[in-house]
């Protein structure tokens, strides 16, 4: 099984059905099906083979929806980056994969501009968007073309294919401690395993209508679109969680049967107090992960939406999702994030590596199962540092790098990562890539980022920073540097002046009483 | 100044930081071109009750209301003639 033919077989079954509402766009399963066929036969005219990389630059959308789909069908790997990342970040990315291809907005060429002309491997750009007048010039010879024109052209009909379920489907990038992100490689195999066990324990239903607020860049967001087609439901896709009130009105309107969210979310919508007057009669899921949420957001949520049942839930780019817990523990249990999910086993570890098995003691959470990946691309040492041996000789296992402990019936409960990577809004955000950031504008001298305790945010971004000798930045000025090289979610939010920084015995900036 | 300026210059200073790269149009949409974030409509709306003296109810969050400057102004001016300050 691949994973674009969940998209096909739903289209035979219910070709009519919308599988996607964007605003007021609403598309069948015929129509993405069908315009992801045309995009595949379009990538393939370029040049596009299989195995090769390309590009979704797109905010959330149903091209990117069709992008996606239209690359696997293409026998290809795709590759959706964050819409807010910034014009240096997203040549990294384009060039770390050697993508041939490109989809991205009109309205974002300026930030595309710089990876067009640098990045070698890249050999065509498609443009959604209406074209204005020489809106697209390159400095090498790109093939640009408009995303209407290209599609016009091709039929509608299947592409050939050759992809079998161990060939790469995709790769996600997530931030590492290197602060360089690192492509997360993902077969059709592990995706269809992951999506699988997801709707499996989410009792995903062909009714489900899922209210998508999540970028298509983080997995969260992106399944829910994968999973959507293989049961067979309908996705309501927005472009962020800008508006509050809009996704009430969403939840109403379109009778959202389940709800997808993190801690961020959570607290932005138990800040609106008329709420509790409403009825919300159709949601019957909301998921949390990416970060805990507080108990009395829990409790809150509940009060809110009484007729929902809430999952917490705990997973990591490496393998998608690790747990959850049954709605029915949350009362006993509100601080667990539950079991491992179908088709999969996990455990937890010792400094030596043997598995634990006392209730409460401390432990690294070790991952084994068909949805864990399989491997960084192109980097085989940092692979070998999460992937190791396990307990037969022909399979490595997910060390996921976060610490657990487990009571006596096998609940999991977070006690901390084993490495210094801030989680804010649920995003993850490595210390090292925001102080990089900072080290290129002229004046700063030393910089120390951690992460601090935000009842909104998870952990607010915090920056101490030390100034050259006779230079005056104000906080504004390094914020505004931040913005210009980094996600949104990445900027620091509060700067902290000193005089110096301590360090260790090694000369490295200590973080100690920071 | 005028309202339009107010919110010209409280966009302008705390979410572009000056930084000249990012021209803003009257109409555009603070959304779709990315110039305020997730948790940056909180400090919108924190700004608009402090600085212009209006109560924002929950379901006055919409896109309709706030997501650009001429939006924004045009709120603002109903919800102050309307009395509804506090």
């Amino acid at each position: 099984m691949l994973v674009h033919e969940f998209l096909e077989t739903t289209t035979g079954k219910h070709p009519d059905k919308i599988a996607i509402v964007a605003g007021a766009r609403r598309l069948t399963y015929r129509e993405i099906d069908g315009d992801a066929n045309r995009l595949a036969h379009a990538l393939a005219r370029t040049g596009v083979r299989k195995g090769d990389r390309v590009i979704v630059f797109l905010d959330n959308s149903p091209e990117a929806v069709v992008s996606i789909f239209g690359i696997l069908k293409a026998d290809a790997v795709f590759i959706v980056v964050n819409p807010t990342t910034k014009a240096e970040k997203l040549a990294y990315i384009v060039d770390n994969c050697h993508a041939c291809a490109l989809i991205t907005h009109r309205n974002k060429w300026n930030i595309v501009q710089e990876t067009v002309s640098s990045v070698q491997s890249l050999a065509s750009v498609i443009l959604p968007g209406e074209k204005k007048e020489d809106d697209t010039r390159t400095s090498r010879p790109v093939r640009t073309v408009g995303w209407n024109d290209s599609l016009d052209e091709c039929p509608a009909s299947p592409p050939p294919r050759t992809a079998i379920d161990i060939d790469l489907a995709a790769l996600i990038y997530t931030s590492g401690t290197t602060g360089n992100p690192k492509g997360v490689m993902l077969t059709h195999r592990n995706m269809v395993s992951a999506s699988t066990s997801i709707t499996t324990y989410l009792e995903n239903v062909e009714s489900d209508i899922i209210l998508d607020v999540l970028p298509l860049s983080f997995d969260y967001g992106l399944y829910q679109v994968i999973m959507s087609a293989q049961f067979g439901g309908t996705v309501v896709l927005e472009k962020s969680f800008l508006y509050p009130y809009t996704v009430i009105q969403l939840l109403k309107r379109e009778c959202v049967t389940g709800l997808p969210i993190v801690p961020t979310i959570a607290a932005i919508l138990l800040q609106m107090t008329d709420l509790k007057n409403d009825r919300f009669e159709h949601l019957r899921y909301i998921t949390n992960t990416a970060a805990a949420l507080p108990v009395n957001h829990i409790r809150g949520l509940q009060e809110t939406f009484p007729k929902a049942k809430f999952y917490s839930m705990y997973g990591l780019t490496e393998c998608k999702r690790v747990s959850y817990l049954p709605p029915e523990e949350l009362e006993r249990r509100p601080k667990s994030i539950g079991k491992g999910m179908p088709n999969e086993q996990v455990y937890l570890v010792d400094e030596q590596g043997r598995t634990i098995t006392e209730p409460g003691v401390v432990g690294e959470l070790v991952v084994r199962g068909a949805n864990v990946m399989k491997g960084y691309w192109e980097l085989p040492d940092e692979t070998d540092r999460m992937l190791r041996p396990g307990p037969f000789p022909w399979e490595k296992v997910l060390h996921t790098g976060d610490l657990f402990t487990m009571d006596a019936e096998g609940f999991l409960y977070f006690v901390s990562r084993k490495d210094d990577i801030i989680k804010s809004r649920g995003e993850k955000v490595s210390p090292r890539e925001v102080e990089n950031a900072l080290y290129e504008l002229p004046g700063i001298a030393e910089a120390a980022v951690v992460g601090i305790p935000d009842s909104l945010l998870g952990e607010a971004i915090k920056a101490y920073v030390v100034l050259q000798q006779g230079v005056t930045l104000t906080d504004d000025d390094i914020i505004a540097h931040c913005k210009s090289r980094l996600e949104d979610f990445m900027v620091p939010k509060i700067i902290e002046f000193r005089a110096s920084l301590r360090k260790t015995s090694s000369g490295k900036i200590s973080k100690l009483g920071l | 100044m005028d309202i339009k300026q107010k919110i010209r210059k409280f966009i302008q200073n705390n979410f572009l930081f000056g930084t000249c790269e990012q021209e803003f149009d009257d109409d555009d949409s603070f959304m779709e071109n990315g110039i305020i974030d997730s948790t940056g409509v909180l400090e919108l709306v924190s700004f608009v009750e402090e600085r212009f003296g209006v109560e924002v109810q929950d379901d006055e969050l919409i896109p309709d209301n706030l997501d650009s400057v001429n939006k924004l102004t045009e709120y603002i001016t109903r919800k102050i003639g309307a009395g509804s300050s506090r």
